[in-house]
């Protein structure tokens, strides 16, 4: 686990067909890591499989994340990236290997209580349609057995931090909301029982550009706030450098390339530079 | 009497029945929710079991409801006649729509909402009851409320397992061709699918997502109108709910308990109102299960559903023994009774005094102008004669082909097939000339009709006595003894009219004959 840049420094993208022009200029946003030692392993895949029906979906996945990282699963879509994400919460299971969270496999806890100790956002924020937006951001903590009192405050606190005024939008339904509104909702949700550890499935994926860019930004001020380690899928390079503190690329159920987006950025795998071309378009 | 008056004389048994009929409907709903929705569930979760549980749902439903009802009666414990039977064949008719909506609306819930669910550490019964149900609302409510509406529909079909319910009105109406008993059993049937449906709808509609705003206004249409049914069921008519504690006479009756049966007509009614009289009056506990369709009295005997009924020797000979038709009276009765007791274990009772035969009709002045007295005199006068007869007779083996053969009519024309009931006023009216009625039927001295004596002894004689099971037979001997030969066809024609031409009660009518007798 390598320290990067320090949070702020420009990361640059050079041209790959016009040497010295810059392409792209990120700021790293998520950067803070130094070298940790292995007890800080929170989540760690040994040599983990994972196959349905004879077709071998993912192979030899060995990766760890370490607390308060941002790591960054990217590829194309039918990579193996979402199945590698569900394999930390458990919603599927191994079919070799083992996942550990906390340091233990995940098929020796209680899928249940696992659940509850990690944030799960998905594409339009996985929002229940029928519950108002303080039904959704408290039901994780209405779970939990909280009083209704102190869900309400911790719901509005959360409402607060993802920017919607609790007094406008606590009792409207989710169709009554913006795309990035949701999504800001499907965040404020994953974070309301403070959890050390937030899984994301292309959370921003199904927004316009500018709501976009904008919410990867907010996402990353939270993440620095809280200090929340988080495992984020993406199909998009630009988010992935943003966001990211490491980057595994994925390639047919592999990891072909992890490391830092600075890394990323000078590797000579194919793959990598076909992602890094799509910048110049 | 006009629909008006009608309705003004019988309001408190048309609420009575009303009461029934919500009682049955929302007894047999409830136990398709309670039995569907958990059975819809587990179809969820356990997919294999979708094909068998859905096919049998399937099939319940494709069975014809009183097919239903009919085979229902045999079977220990959920059987035999009455509410019961109707609410668990309903039951069983309203379980495919909760099931299979059920199954639809949760199965139809979008996966990521579910995967969400999940995800969030919700255990299966979290899932279930915050996500799952919630959203599946509406769905699951358009199941119950088209459960609701077919249940409505099929309960007027119970009235012929002695269920009461408006059906008895449609039943009483078709049978004695009165308007008014079939409008008001119609229109009040579908008064009441229209306002379950109503509230059912509102209910639904206050789950939709996005209904906000007059949610709480739906509730309250919903719930008031089902409190509107529900107070009709606990308070509507004064009758008591007969089919489950029975109507026993004004007297606390501490007596043993006996059922009493009739057939789906006016006389079976009479007939079996007269022997639950006479009980009630030795003190035994009655309990009334009239009107029971086809041969529903018959297999509820043989069920223990009902200890006694109403029944004609010739009915039982050919139909329920299925032997051929023979002519002398006490032959008939006196095979019927040995077979009876070797096939069924049941009791004949000693003849009541009439026969309910086919009966060879004709205008009371043609019979006096021309002396007519016998079938067979009629037969040189009737070649010109329009005859006019019933689908029944037109159609059984003991019927107009038979009759004419033996008698050697030679009618001009062939003979009009038209309900039976019908074929009276045509013969007073001059339409028709000759009919073949029942010779007990009130309307032969009431229209001035003659009937001639069937001298060739062509008809089986449907004399009419009381089936008995053998183990309620000790107790019935009394009564039997005492109505021996008592009942001529007069008295019988004319108690037949009381009901059917003057509209009384059969209990009043009833009530007068034995205060004579």
């Amino acid at each position: 686990m390598h320290s990067t840049a320090l949070a702020g420094t420009p990361l640059k993208i050079q041209d790959p067909f016009n040497k010295g022009k810059i392409v792209a200029e990120y700021v790293v946003a998520n950067a803070r890591i130094e070298v940790t030692n292995s007890d800080d392993k929170i989540i760690e895949f040994r040599s983990v499989g994972f196959a349905v029906d004879g077709v071998q979906m993912l192979a030899e996945i060995d990766l760890a994340v370490t607390r308060g990282e941002t790591l960054v699963l990217l590829g194309e879509s039918g990579c193996g990236k979402t199945t590698t994400l569900k394999l930390i919460n458990r919603l599927i299971e191994p079919t070799e290997g083992e996942v550990l969270v906390n340091g233990r496999s995940t098929l020796a806890v209680d899928a249940v209580e696992l659940r509850r100790g990690i944030g799960y956002v998905l594409q339009e924020g996985g929002l229940f349609p029928h519950m108002t937006v303080s039904e959704n951001v408290g039901l994780p903590l209405r779970l939990a057995g909280l009083d209704s009192s102190s869900i309400e405050n911790r719901v509005a606190e959360m409402l607060e931090l993802v920017d919607l005024a609790p007094d406008r939008f606590a009792a409207r339904f989710p169709h009554e909301l913006s795309g990035g509104q949701r999504q800001r909702l499907g965040v404020a949700r994953a974070l309301v029982a403070d959890p050390d550890l937030l899984l994301l499935d292309e959370p921003f994926g199904a927004l316009d550009a500018l709501t976009r860019a904008a919410l990867q930004q907010e996402f990353a001020r939270i993440v620095r706030e809280l200090g929340k380690t988080a495992v984020f899928v993406t199909h998009d390079l630009h988010e992935a450098m943003l966001l990211g503190s490491r980057i595994a690329l994925m390639e047919k159920g592999r990891i072909v390339f992890l490391g830092t987006p600075k890394d990323f950025a000078a590797a000579t795998l194919p793959l990598a530079r076909a992602y890094l071309e799509t910048v110049a378009l | 009497m006009s629909f008006l008056d009608f309705i003004t004389a019988n309001w408190r048994e048309l609420m009575m029945l009303t009461r029934e009929h919500i009682v049955i409907v929302m007894l047999s709903t409830a136990f398709a929710v309670v039995l569907g929705l958990p059975l819809g569930v587990l179809l969820t979760r356990v997919r294999s079991l979708q094909v068998p549980v859905l096919g049998f749902a399937n099939v319940m439903q494709t069975v014809p409801s009183l097919a239903l009802f009919g085979l229902l009666i045999p079977l220990p414990f959920i059987g035999g006649i009455g509410a019961r039977t109707a609410v668990i064949a309903l039951a069983l008719y309203a379980l495919l729509p909760v099931i299979r909506n059920t199954v639809t609306g949760i199965l139809g819930i979008d996966p990521k909402i579910r995967e969400t669910a999940v995800a969030m550490g919700m255990t299966d019964s979290e899932r279930l009851l915050l996500v799952e149900l919630p959203l599946a609302a509406p769905v699951i409510l358009t199941g119950i409320r088209v459960a609701v509406v077919i249940s409505v529909g099929v309960a007027t079909v119970a009235a012929a397992v002695g269920a009461g319910g408006l059906g008895t009105y449609i039943f009483r109406g078709l049978r004695q061709n009165d308007n008014n008993l079939l409008i008001a059993g119609a229109v009040a049937s579908a008064l009441l699918a229209l306002l379950f449906d109503l509230a059912l709808g509102q209910i639904e509609r206050s789950f939709a997502i996005g209904e906000r705003a007059q949610r709480t206004r739906r509730r309250i249409i919903g719930l008031g109108i089902a409190g509107v049914l529900a107070a009709v069921a606990i308070l509507g008519g004064s009758g008591g709910f007969r089919s489950a504690v029975g109507r026993s006479g004004e007297l606390p009756a501490t007596g043993e308990r006996i059922v009493v049966g009739s057939k789906d007509f006016t006389e079976s009614i009479i007939l079996a109102e007269i022997l639950a009289q006479m009980l009630e009056r030795e003190g035994f506990a009655v309990e009334r299960q009239f009107e029971l369709g086809g041969n529903l009295p018959h297999e509820s005997l043989l069920a223990k559903a009902v200890d006694v009924y109403p029944e004609y020797t010739g009915t039982a000979f050919t139909a329920i023994l299925k032997r051929d038709p023979i002519t002398d009276p006490e032959a008939v009765y006196r095979e019927t009774a040995a077979s009876y007791a070797k096939d069924f274990g049941l009791v004949l009772s000693p003849p009541l005094g009439f026969a309910n035969d086919f009966a060879i009709l004709i205008r009371g002045d043609v019979a006096r102008k021309q002396g007519l007295r016998t079938v067979s005199d009629a037969v040189p006068v009737s070649r010109d004669w329009q005859a006019g007869f019933g689908q029944d007779f037109m159609s059984r083996a003991d019927g107009y082909l038979g009759f004419v053969r033996a008698y050697g009519f030679a009618f001009a024309r062939q003979p009009r097939e038209m309900d039976l009931s019908l074929t009276y006023r045509a013969l007073a009216a001059g339409e028709l000339d000759i009919i073949a009625g029942n010779s007990t039927d009130g309307l032969i001295s009431a229209l001035d009709l003659f009937q001639l004596e069937d001298d060739r002894r062509y008809f089986p004689p449907y004399e009419a006595v009381f089936v008995a099971r053998q183990e309620k037979a000790q107790l019935l001997r009394a009564a039997f003894e005492r109505l021996r030969n008592t009942i001529s066809t007069d008295e019988m024609r004319k108690m037949n009219f009381e009901v059917d031409g003057n509209k009384r009660q059969p209990r009043d009518v009833v009530a007068e004959w034995l205060r004579e007798n």
